[in-house]
């Protein structure tokens, strides 16, 4: 069947801000999308809130919309596009439920749009449990036993026929919490009330217990002619009771047989046709009863997901690009598979490799939240890593995470504590299974207290026992021959070169160079969705040890790796920024991205090196040539003696290649771009403080302390407050800004261990500063600052984490010509060659400069899209010898509207964590809002952030005595603009002394009605609240808590409260509108 | 670990590590890209004569079982090639590990080389003989030994593996009867035969022609088989006899067996088609299989076009996968409809032998 010619200009939604659970997997199938349909003819009209996606390129859709993501602005779009289809299956469950949304709204109906991929039917039937369940039952599946009950009484009914263990889950708890296991009726009874009394609806589903049972995910994809493919299938590594996206997962699937699997496969091609997902892909769950083979279905996504692209990635079969083909009327026949060329999209990808999937957690960030993996996503971010065997590619998985492990590092825990933390899943148990091996613990008991099949546990006993015997071996006395024999097996069972440090007591290098004098290095083999049946012609590669073969006439070992290397003189290897993080996410990957996309643009051969399956630059399609690859130094060195590259991009991975750098020169390797030295110049306080000083620059006070007397003695120099952090870790962790003498002795004593080797850092905070982000790019003579962003909250809260306006909205012109003038300067005194980033604080109309970082920012995908101008790409290409002159880039960019950056916090996957911003930094995404003015900007940006922005009702203040002036002409100007004031004793004396009308509320512990009654009744419409000290926050969890499970939309400083206050004004004095990226950008001026 | 050598013809040779039985075997070496079904296909008896190296690189995991066998017996294979076996299978039905069950056979085995390198190797100068040795690791000596032996292509694997005596698989009084000629059939086709309604009775591949009209079959069924069909002579002749006579089908081998007795023409494929991933296209409903596949030779339709249609046809190189006699009521395919191991998307190919005997018995 030919594409669809009725249809000329399609509508595709993406997903919104990365959070837990919805992350940049969503970027990398819509991007592909776009560009699938492009190239296909069609006009596409592309809808997301989140400026740091690729696909939010003005390059990537016809016409690019960064609004928020409501029926109310969809609606506006598909009035003035006028689309005649929306793809709703690529942007996660954001998409689909704004799809249905406009759907059953009669929207669709009005302005004539067709749903493809997926219709609302289809939809419905896979996303509502109880039609779900029907329709597989309808096809003879088995599922498991459960219903959804409103009383105890109906509960007690239902246990009956559910049996034991069962699971209770109350509807619509905050994380999910209140839920349960309950193993008999006494304990059954005592959950189910709770369970009953949590759920806001006073709903709880009931359900059989799954917990240990096996679990597996198969990716499904239909065309139009009903053909249906598997594309992956994947196996869990832990069981039952883990969400699979906090499950470390291995494809293909390791312990079914062929009659076993063929029964899933068979199962899932049935439950694709029910549902009736007319085109795409989807994602199907199954449970596998240990010890009997009972299969239950679970879920199914009708829709593109993270688990599909990581099927992509480990298949380099790319569900989403195809699925947006299919949902034009292409059948999988028609399609070229890639990779091949010859052969068509209508297989099944057949792997000759094991690919294994680690999440990545961030559980320092949140030291209160419960550790413990339940069925409520809490990762953050993966890897993936490809190798020829589990045990390989587990390895490698595991030196991708870049959590400071190389491998199963010995645990120092009593026997008590492993066996709590094999029992109960958390982020660390991959690790304390290896150490329960070393303990003596029998296989049989890891699989009692885990469930992880003894497989999986059978191949790290192997890795842990050969460790053990390599801890004998004396480097002194042992033979070549055998010195060899015993490292090769090492890396072909996937032991880093550091872990091989640590247990043969050498150092990394020490060991780099025995293998190099051994020749044991790695082949590198190809993803070719074959196992090599047919010649490959997508290099997308990885590496693997694998022993040499000979033939009779030579005694020369042959390798036969694939995709040997080019010739080709000008090739660059850019190095991506691995999992997503907090503090590090698709911001970065947008970054690398570009410098391909600039790089690829002057004919430079691009080489990408990285191990996150999420991202575009994982895309076999984005650079020359993929490494899939964990970003260590022993992994890139071998690529770089692989490919012999011209040299290697740093800058724009943030801090993982950065890390890697001086290794790397010390290597021999030609690093383009700012020399690594003014990274030191930047990095290293001792000279950044030189630096300041010779451009004579201001910076905050600072001192060094290794002993509680030195800080002591330092904060009463610089006066309180302070701000301290150890020197030793990025990215604000273990960041406080401390009041008191008694807070800095806490601090001392508890957070951090100051010594000689680690001091703590010491700065005056200043406080109320206005802070500023400027991004500048440089091409080492010339100095162009892309933009100067205002922080909408006060300097100490994480620029990560705060909002921030482009341009400033309350700054002078003085202040901003002299922000340029110390920026050129600073860039020029470096001499940064590609992308720097420097934060300002500006206090009392002094300038004070606070970090340098001359490399990619976070805020470059913001800046890049609010200006314009693709900056990472411009950047790459100065690191190849451009100009900025060349590149036409002038320091005069103006624009004549405003764009604002919010933040997203994680905050409702841990309810045990508070809201309140500061210095340590915390949010995982960001949208955009783009309009004529501040207000109206801002007003968009929140309502990306939080669903609305309330236009009447009551406003309920708490505020701490030092916010209480400043709140007062806050709440004037709410009761102007139509609302009423609600307040908490303190707050309410004060604005009412001053002559406001406010209605009084009890706090909690003041008896009732409190103000939590208020929000459960949804009688609240937007909430201040600012806090000050440990115990008053404390006492006030219960507001911010309670904003988050009822969604109030809610502010915990002034300053936000002050803009959405201007926001609100502008909101109601001028109805919204929206308008393409495009049409912006042609109103730049420069 | 003790350490295993495997030559080929054409003196590449690996070296590796023993697993299964120790011991020397011979056969011809091709790659099978299945990642599941490794039982099945070690039972298979179309694999009888050849070494099979599985490209996916763990085996051996979820064991043996009692059930999931192809023939009785024990494998068929000469040898298995992997990149790695392990001991410790985990699965709720296994009944022993595979490394037992290769030795209780005696089928050798080796492990730990680069089975992709091997598959490239094979895929880019084609399939040929091999050797597997645990007891001579001197590579020129086995270079000799497999350069002396006969190649497949002149050995009848076939008498090897048919049955000796005519057995009954399924008896029932009220259904058709269908008679297999076994060639070396996988018991998944007997047990798909029986699925549609068949009984079923299986004779050795030599049994004459008439031997089986006398029974008056509904229909008969050419099996599965290992080998070159051009050596087999006498299953060729008796094909001949069995045309028009009765509804005939045909698998693989007998698929082949078909083409030549009309006087078609086999050509060998450069390394065959051994996996359970190639699309099959039905090109009279349009619908694509995903299928399991397993021959080393086609049948060249192209000379046969005035007796036979093409009914289905290979997607990744478009090879000839099915074809129907204009005439008479014959219909055969290459791929294996049967699954055990692969997917299950063509069984309904048996539900349309049943049809066609149907339609048979009603004219």
């Amino acid at each position: 069947m030919p594409k669809r010619t009725d249809i000329r200009k399609i509508l595709i939604i993406g997903s919104g801000p990365i959070i837990i659970g919805q992350a940049c997997e969503f970027d990398y199938s819509g991007a592909q999308a776009c560009k699938a349909l492009k190239q296909e003819g069609y006009e596409v009209v592309l809808v997301n809130s989140n400026p740091a996606t690729i696909m939010t390129d003005p390059s990537m859709a016809d016409s690019t919309y960064i609004e928020p993501l409501t029926a109310e602005i969809l609606e506006l779009i598909i009035k003035k596009e006028r689309p005649q289809a929306l793809l709703p299956t690529l942007g996660g469950q954001t998409a689909l439920n704004l799809a249905v949304e406009l759907g059953e709204s009669g929207v669709l109906e009005k302005y004539s749009v067709e749903l493809i991929g997926a219709n609302l039917q289809a939809i419905k039937k896979a996303e509502d449990r109880e039609l779900f369940k029907k329709a597989m039952m309808k096809i003879g599946l088995d599922l498991p036993r459960s219903s959804a009950v409103n009383s105890f009484k109906q509960g007690l009914e239902v246990i009956e026929w559910i049996g034991f263990p069962a699971i209770l889950r109350p509807a619509f708890t905050l994380g999910g919490t209140g839920g349960g296991v309950a193993y008999n009726i006494e304990e059954y009874k005592e959950l189910l009330e709770r369970a009953l009394k949590l759920s806001p609806v006073s709903q709880v589903l009931v359900e059989e217990s799954l917990l240990g049972w096996k679990e597996y995910e198969l990716e499904v994809m239909r065309d139009k002619a009903d053909n249906v493919v598997i594309v992956c299938s994947i196996e869990n590594f832990d069981p039952m009771g883990v969400h699979t996206g906090d499950s470390i997962t291995v494809a293909p699937v390791q312990t079914l047989t062929d009659r076993e699997y063929q029964i899933m496969r068979d199962a899932a091609i049935k439950a694709i046709r029910e549902i009736g997902v007319d085109t795409g892909g989807s994602n199907i769950q199954f449970a596998v009863n240990p010890q009997n083979g009972r299969m239950v279905i679970i879920e199914m996504n009708p829709r593109v997901s993270r688990s599909s692209a990581l099927a992509s990635k480990a298949t380099g079969f790319p569900i989403a690009k195809i699925a947006a083909k299919l949902a034009v009327g292409y059948t999988l026949e028609e399609i070229p598979n890639d990779i091949t060329k010859v052969t068509p999209a209508s297989f099944e990808p057949t792997l000759d490799y094991v690919v294994v999937k680690v999440p990545r957690f961030t559980f320092e960030k949140f030291p209160e939240a419960n550790p413990t993996l339940t069925t409520q996503m809490k990762s953050v971010g993966e890897v993936m890593a490809i190798g020829r065997t589990f045990k390989e590619a587990l390895g490698k998985a595991i030196r991708s995470l870049e959590i400071g492990s190389y491998g199963f590092e010995e645990i120092n825990a009593s026997l008590e504590e492993i066996r709590w933390r094999l029992k109960n899943p958390n982020a660390e148990r991959l690790w304390y299974i290896a150490e329960a091996i070393r303990r003596g613990f029998t296989i049989q008991e890891i699989y009692e207290l885990t469930g992880i099949d003894p497989w999986f546990l059978n191949n790290i006993k192997e890795i842990v026992d050969f460790e053990e015997s390599l801890k004998e071996v004396k480097l002194t006395s042992i033979r070549d021959k055998e010195l060899q024999e015993l490292i090769f097996t090492a890396k072909q069972k996937g032991i880093s070169d550091r872990r091989l440090a640590n247990l043969l007591e050498a150092s990394e290098e020490q060991i780099r160079k025995i293998r190099e004098r051994l020749n044991i290095k790695p082949t590198y083999k190809l993803v070719d969705t074959c196992a090599a049946e047919f010649v490959a012609h997508t290099p997308y590669m990885y590496s693997s040890y694998e022993r040499g073969f000979c033939h009779i006439n030579s005694s020369e070992l042959n390798y036969a790796s694939d995709a040997p290397p080019t010739d080709n003189g000008n090739k660059v290897i850019i190095l991506g920024s691995g999992p997503n993080r907090i503090g590090q996410g698709i911001e970065f990957d947008y970054c690398c991205v570009h410098s391909v996309f600039g790089l690829r643009e002057l004919g430079y051969e691009t080489i990408m090196i990285n191990c996150n399956p999420e991202t575009v630059s994982t895309d076999y399609d984005t650079s020359d040539r993929l490494y899939f690859e964990p970003l260590t130094l022993e992994d890139v060195l071998h690529i770089i003696e692989r490919e012999k590259p011209l040299g290697v991009i740093l800058q724009f991975g943030g801090q993982t290649p950065l890390k890697l750098a001086k290794a790397l020169e010390a290597h021999g390797v030609n690093i383009l771009g700012t020399k690594a030295d003014a990274i030191d110049r930047a990095e290293d306080r001792k000279r950044f403080k030189e630096l300041v000083d010779k451009l004579k620059l201001k910076q905050p006070p600072s001192g060094t302390a290794t002993s509680l007397e030195e800080a002591l003695k330092i904060a009463d120099e610089l006066g309180y407050p302070i701000l301290v952090r150890p020197s030793y870790v990025l990215g604000g962790r273990a960041m406080e800004i401390v009041y008191d003498e008694e807070s800095l002795r806490r601090y001392m004593r508890e957070a951090v261990k100051a010594s000689e080797d680690h001091p703590v850092l010491i700065d005056r905070y200043l406080e109320d500063a206005i802070e500023i982000d400027v991004d500048a790019i440089s091409d080492g003579v010339d100095v162009v600052v892309a933009g100067i962003m205002q922080h909408i909250e006060e300097a100490g809260i994480h620029s990560g984490d705060s909002a921030c306006s482009l341009p400033p909205y309350s700054l002078s012109e003085d202040i901003i010509e002299k922000i340029k003038e110390e920026t050129i300067a600073i860039a020029k005194e470096l001499e940064v060659k590609g992308l720097m980033n420097v934060q300002y604080a500006i206090k009392e109309s002094e300038i004070y400069v606070l970090e340098v970082n001359p490399r990619a920012s976070r805020t470059i995908p913001y800046v890049s899209k609010s200006i314009g101008f693709p900056l990472a790409a411009m950047a790459a290409k100065i690191m190849v010898g451009k100009t900025l002159r060349e590149l036409g880039l002038s320091n005069n960019i103006k624009i004549p509207y405003v764009t604002v950056k919010e933040a997203i916090f994680p905050f409702d996957k841990f309810p045990e964590v508070d809201v309140i911003l500061g210095p340590e930094m915390k949010s995982t995404g960001e949208v955009m809002g783009i309009d004529e003015d501040f207000g109206l900007a801002y007003a968009k940006a929140q309502m990306s952030a939080m669903g609305k922005i309330p236009l009447n009702g009551r406003v309920f203040i708490s505020v701490k005595d030092n916010d209480k002036a400043q709140v007062l002409p806050i709440a004037k100007e709410f009761i102007e603009l139509g609302f009423t004031v609600i307040a908490t004793r303190g707050t309410a004396k004060f604005l009412q002394d001053q002559g406001l009308k406010v209605e009084l509320i009890n706090k909690l512990q003041e008896g009732r009605p409190n103000v939590l009654d208020l929000i459960k009744n949804k009688q609240i419409s937007f909430i201040i609240n600012t806090v000050f000290g440990k115990q008053a926050q404390k006492d006030s969890m219960y507001i911010r808590r309670g904003a988050l499970q009822y969604k109030i939309p809610y502010t915990t400083t002034i300053s936000g409260a002050k803009a959405i206050v201007k926001a609100i004004r502008r909101l109601k004095e001028h109805p919204i509108s929206i308008r393409s990226i495009q049409e912006y950008h042609k109103e730049v001026l420069q | 670990m003790k350490k295993a050598l495997l030559v080929l013809k054409d003196g590449t040779f690996f070296e590796g590590f023993s697993f299964g039985a120790q011991g020397e075997s011979i056969g011809e070496v091709v790659f099978n890209t299945s990642m599941t079904g490794y039982q099945e296909i070690l039972t298979d008896p179309s694999y009888k004569g050849q070494i099979v190296v599985m490209t996916y690189t763990q085996i051996g995991n979820y064991g043996v079982n009692e059930e999931d066998i192809e023939s009785i017996g024990g494998p068929k294979v000469e040898g298995f090639v992997v990149r790695e076996y392990k001991d410790y299978p985990s699965n709720w039905r296994a009944k022993e590990s595979l490394n037992d069950y290769l030795k209780k056979y005696g089928i050798v085995g080796i492990q730990g080389i680069d089975t992709r390198a091997l598959t490239k190797h094979l895929r880019d100068k084609g399939s040929q003989m091999g050797i597997i040795s645990t007891v001579d690791l001197n590579p020129l000596s086995l270079y000799s030994k497999v350069n002396a032996h006969p190649d497949i292509s002149e050995i009848d694997h076939v008498s090897t593996v048919m049955c000796k005596e005519p057995y009954w698989f399924h008896k029932e009084e009220n259904l058709p009867l269908c008679v297999v000629y076994d060639f070396g059939v996988k018991r998944s086709i007997l047990r798909n035969l029986k699925r549609v309604g068949f009984s079923v009775y299986v004779v050795s591949g030599k049994t004459p022609p008439e031997e089986v009209l006398q029974m008056s079959p509904q229909c008969i069924m050419l099996s599965n088989g290992p080998g070159d069909p051009r050596i087999l002579n006498y299953a060729v002749d008796n094909v001949k006899r069995l045309i028009g006579k009765k509804p005939l089908f045909g698998i693989c081998l007998g698929h082949q067996l078909i083409g030549l007795a009309l006087g078609g023409r086999i050509y060998k494929l450069k390394f065959g088609h051994h996996g359970g991933n190639h699309p099959v296209k039905d090109l009279i409903t349009g619908k694509i299989s995903i299928t399991a596949q397993n021959h080393n030779y086609c049948v060249d339709i192209e000379n046969l076009k005035d007796q036979f249609r093409l009914t289905h046809r290979n997607l990744y190189d478009g090879t000839e996968e099915g074809m129907e006699h204009v005439e008479y009521p014959i219909f055969s395919v290459q791929h294996h409809p049967e699954a055990g191991p692969g997917p299950n998307d063509a069984l309904d190919v048996f539900v349309r032998f049943r049809e066609i005997v149907r339609e048979y018995e009603r004219v």
